[in-house]
């Protein structure tokens, strides 16, 4: 398939409904669509219908002066600094584990990839306690951290260290299977033509993978921002200074100010919005 | 010049503050230093801190010319002192109860043994007790701790495993009944598992109990600290509910202490012994009753007696002994809580 | 590994396979490792009597089976929701494409509030069950609705880029031989989605397992009855109990990885029985 027939498919679902192979009846696709729509009415358009409600509810000032606090804002560089950190890193290590666990065989496989799903189960509880035992006045590297005055719990770096942790998994999840359904012919026509490896990923492998990498990304980092119950534990609640938006949220609510609360929130919901511009961008301007 | 004492930890920090300090007297500006100091708290008291903390700074101000900044840490108690055995470095701690600062003592070493001892009345500049919250015109006749124990009436309280207020709450019901004629340990029991019957949801704190109470109608009563019953009245209005003062509860004493290991490194132990001595003073102690917390000087409390009912109360020591044995009987693990919660 | 070997005409194996097991210690085995040690601090007899103890037990029921029924609850619709966004044309398909991810950006506590708020007995959906006799918040139904709700994205967004490269060839081929719509679907195109359908179950059910701060507003928390095991994990470092909260991490780790394990040996079953049909059919 070449980069512009990918680009129609992303565009448009008619190559599917023109085509009397795949094309079903009305009755069939409306039932489905209105299955599908209700249950995401209910389980993800009134949620996010709400947040608005609450946040605007004390009228839009209130709702402004939320997010254009000191504290709030120190919050957003900070829930910005711990993604920007984390996604990076989880997408060359994406790519990485993708490929060798796709593109070859070997003994393991399936152990190795459950590891790397670990992180999806481990509680956030759990996530931000390891970092404790580790890095905690008591733990592994405590007192050889204090004694040189470096800060990690309670501070920033296990702010990022427990974002990284979370949206650990995301890119390599969303990749492998896809490069496994493509299989290493593409590759491995490539590398007899004479290609290098660099030069068989960036021009075969990588078109092939763009949008499984950017819906990777996009999750990884919608999952970063949001991220509360690592962070919880690590964080410290300074206001002004580990706070995250998340947390934010919580201290807020906590101190009553239920529409200061959610008007952050909304600031995160945004984030869906913004996602939709990103791709539609990346859609247009890909390839 | 503009720099944090608390981020000079380090040895070679240290030589560098030791320089700056001598160029600054060398050439001859006597600039004020600008403090930071670190307050780890409990959830109900943020609104008290946060209108405390400038009175504090305008005193420190006016006596030394150096400007504090406090910095509020708020949580859950047993949350934010396990933060603190962690390594968060506060300078000083303003909890729900005194088990969890004792643990600071006991588990951390960072603070002495006999910190109750080293500020006035056990180390608690304020105090308050348990109260019920219930909604306008008392639907359901509450009056006393035994109405919370009939079969129709749903209750609602925090978690005594997570928040230090839900330990005053079940520490409260079980000494009403203790102090009952007749009263012994095993009817104490049945008498706080009938309440707890009643429960329907457990929230980890306290701030969590009194928003499912209020903004979710769920439950007739709520059983939560007197200060935090006067700022729900306050917050989600006086006419939709009202505070009901059972005949006896306890004294909940919410204690405060330097956490010396940690000032001690950031070099803020005076500082930090003079911001937990000036809540006892009578402009602080004013600013306590505003904020529905009983004041312990005697003018202060006079101005807000209007606000403070009287009712009997007793306190932890006299029922329970201590801190430590109220922990080891009731809500360790296998204490009375959990047995309580896990009988059909 | 004689057969590994003939396999490896493409280059980067050792790379990338070198990166990917030092960033995965660094970052998870380590860190993990330090759980098991502290468990380790107890006695086995303590650590058995911990994590065998009827409310810790009643927490994992009530944890796994609500995890179990949201992911299941997840594969149906989030299937049908992936197959809406792929297959037809609507009015505003671009806002529920991209919504579908607002599980991960909302912070699981404000999803926790705001479905508890929907939810209680005054909320805008609760309010409608109430007449009917119907209890969602606060009671076991509650933490199925915020763990179905976590879940959503991980569903839809492992099978909507699978079903998005299927080749529609199979699918014209089936027609070709005779086959409904119907039976298209379910012998061709449902056997090429199977591992991305087993995929996406497998992560809304290990996500669902762990989650704390959504499912703690929502839930009720009483012990034996909706109480996670999360939750019983946090309550543990609050009593300072630090070896008795990572014994119960650590069988929480334990089963997780188990079960991870058995579904990732079983998907990657699917997937052979899955490309073996596909060579089949093309042939």
């Amino acid at each position: 398939m070449s980069a512009a027939d990918t680009i129609k498919v992303y565009h448009s679902a008619e190559r599917y409904e023109k085509n009397p192979a795949t094309r079903e009846p009305r009755w069939v696709k409306y039932t489905i669509l209105s299955m599908a729509l209700g249950f995401f009415g209910l389980f993800l358009l009134l949620p996010l219908f709400a947040v608005f409600t609450e946040a605007l509810r004390k009228g839009f000032s209130v709702y402004v002066a939320a997010i254009t606090h000191p504290d709030t804002l120190s919050a957003i560089r900070l829930t910005l600094l711990a993604s920007f950190i984390a996604l990076p890193l989880n997408i060359v290590f994406g790519v990485a584990a993708a490929w060798c666990i796709s593109k070859f065989n070997f003994r393991g496989k399936q152990l190795l990839i459950t590891l790397i799903d670990l992180p999806f189960s481990v509680s956030p509880v759990v996530a931000g306690l390891m970092y404790v035992l580790v890095f905690g006045i008591h733990g592994w590297f405590g007192s050889w951290l204090a004694d040189h005055g470096i800060k990690v719990i309670f501070a920033v770096p296990s702010i990022i260290l427990a974002t990284t942790f979370v949206t650990f998994p995301f890119v390599a999840r969303e990749l492998i299977p896809l490069m496994e359904a493509q299989g290493t012919d593409a590759e491995e026509a490539a590398i007899s033509l004479g290609a290098t490896g660099w030069q068989t990923f960036w021009h075969v492998t990588l078109p092939n993978i763009k949008w499984g990498l950017l819906y990777g990304a996009i999750l990884c980092n919608a999952r970063a921002m949001g991220e509360f119950g690592a962070v919880s534990v690590v964080s410290g609640h300074l206001r002004g200074q580990t706070t995250t938006l998340p947390l934010h949220v919580e201290i807020l609510y906590n101190e009553y100010q239920f529409a200061a609360a959610f008007a952050v929130a909304s600031l995160l919901a945004l984030l869906a919005l913004v996602t939709l511009a990103l791709k539609l961008y990346a859609e247009r301007h890909l390839s | 010049m503009n720099f944090k004492i608390n981020d000079f930890h380090s040895g070679k920090k240290t030589l560098a503050l030791a320089f700056l300090l001598g160029v600054t007297s060398l050439t001859g500006f006597a600039h004020a230093a600008d403090i930071q100091l670190r307050n780890v708290s409990y959830d109900p008291t943020r609104e008290l801190y946060a209108e405390y903390n400038p009175l504090f700074n305008k005193y420190w101000q006016g006596k030394t010319g150096d400007n504090v900044t406090v910095e509020q840490s708020h949580g859950g108690s047993g949350k934010q002192a396990r933060a603190l055995l962690d390594g968060l470095d506060g300078d000083v701690a303003t909890l729900a109860l005194g088990y969890d600062i004792d643990s600071l003592a006991s588990k951390g070493d960072l603070l002495p043994k006999n910190w109750q001892s080293l500020l006035p009345h056990n180390s608690t500049p304020y105090t308050s007790t348990i109260v019920f919250l219930v909604r306008k015109g008392n639907p359901k006749g509450i009056k006393d701790w035994p109405d919370l124990a009939k079969a129709d009436v749903e209750v609602v309280t925090p978690n005594p495993k997570t928040s230090g207020g839900a330990r005053w709450n079940y520490l409260a019901a079980w000494g009403y009944a203790l102090k009952q004629p007749g009263g012994n340990e095993a009817k104490a029991k049945a008498f706080v598992k009938n309440i707890f019957a009643n429960v329907k949801v457990l929230d980890t704190g306290a701030r969590g109990s009194t928003t499912t109470f209020t903004q979710r109608e769920v439950g007739d009563v709520l059983i939560t600290w007197e200060n935090e019953a006067f700022l729900a009245l306050k917050e989600f209005g006086a006419d939709h509910y009202e505070i009901i003062t059972p005949s006896l509860s306890i004294l909940a004493e919410p204690p405060v202490a330097v956490v010396e290991k940690y000032a001690k490194q950031h070099g803020t132990e005076a500082v930090a012994k003079a911001y937990l001595e000036y809540l006892y003073t009578p402009e602080a102690q004013d600013i306590i009753g505003k904020h529905f917390f009983r004041p312990r000087d005697e003018k202060a409390l006079a101005k807000y007696k209007d606000q403070f009912p009287n009712l009997q109360l007793f306190t932890l020591q006299e029922v329970f002994g201590s801190w430590e044995k109220a922990q080891n009987t009731h809500f360790a693990d296998k204490g009375t809580f959990d047995q309580i919660k896990q009988l059909p | 590994m004689a057969t590994a070997k003939t396999f490896r005409v493409l280059p980067g194996f050792g790379l990338t396979l070198g990166y990917t097991l030092v960033y995965l210690s660094l970052i998870v085995l380590i860190p993990l490792a330090a759980v098991f040690i502290k468990a380790t601090s107890l006695s086995f007899a303590d650590f058995w009597q911990t994590v065998t103890d009827p409310q810790v037990v009643s927490s994992y029921r009530v944890t796994f089976l609500t995890s179990l029924a949201a992911a299941a609850i997840n594969v149906i619709f989030g299937l049908l929701l992936a197959w809406s966004l792929v297959r037809y044309e609507f009015w505003g398909k671009r806002v529920v494409d991209a919504l579908i991810d607002l599980p991960f950006a909302l912070p699981t506590a404000v999803a926790g509030i705001t479905l508890s708020a929907l939810y209680a007995k005054n909320g805008w959906i609760g309010s409608l069950l109430a007449p009917l006799g119907i209890k969602v918040a606060f009671t076991p139904l509650g933490i199925l609705v915020a763990l179905t709700f976590i879940g959503l994205p991980f569903v839809v967004r492992t099978i909507q880029p699978v079903l998005q490269e299927l080749s529609l060839e199979f699918e014209e081929a089936a027609t070709t031989l005779g086959a409904n719509r119907w039976q298209a679907s379910r012998y061709v195109v449902l056997p090429a989605l199977l591992p991305a359908i087993i995929t996406g179950f497998t992560l809304a059910f290990a996500r669902a397992v762990g989650e704390y701060g959504s499912v703690v507003f929502i839930a009720g928390n009483i012990p034996m009855v909706s109480e996670i095991t999360p939750l019983l994990i946090i309550t543990r470092l609050e009593q300072f109990d630090v070896a008795g909260a990572t014994a119960i991490a650590v069988v929480m780790l334990v089963v997780s990885f188990i079960l991870l394990l058995v579904i990732n040996v079983l998907q990657h079953w699917a997937s052979s029985q899955g490309s073996r049909l596909k060579e089949g059919k093309a042939a």
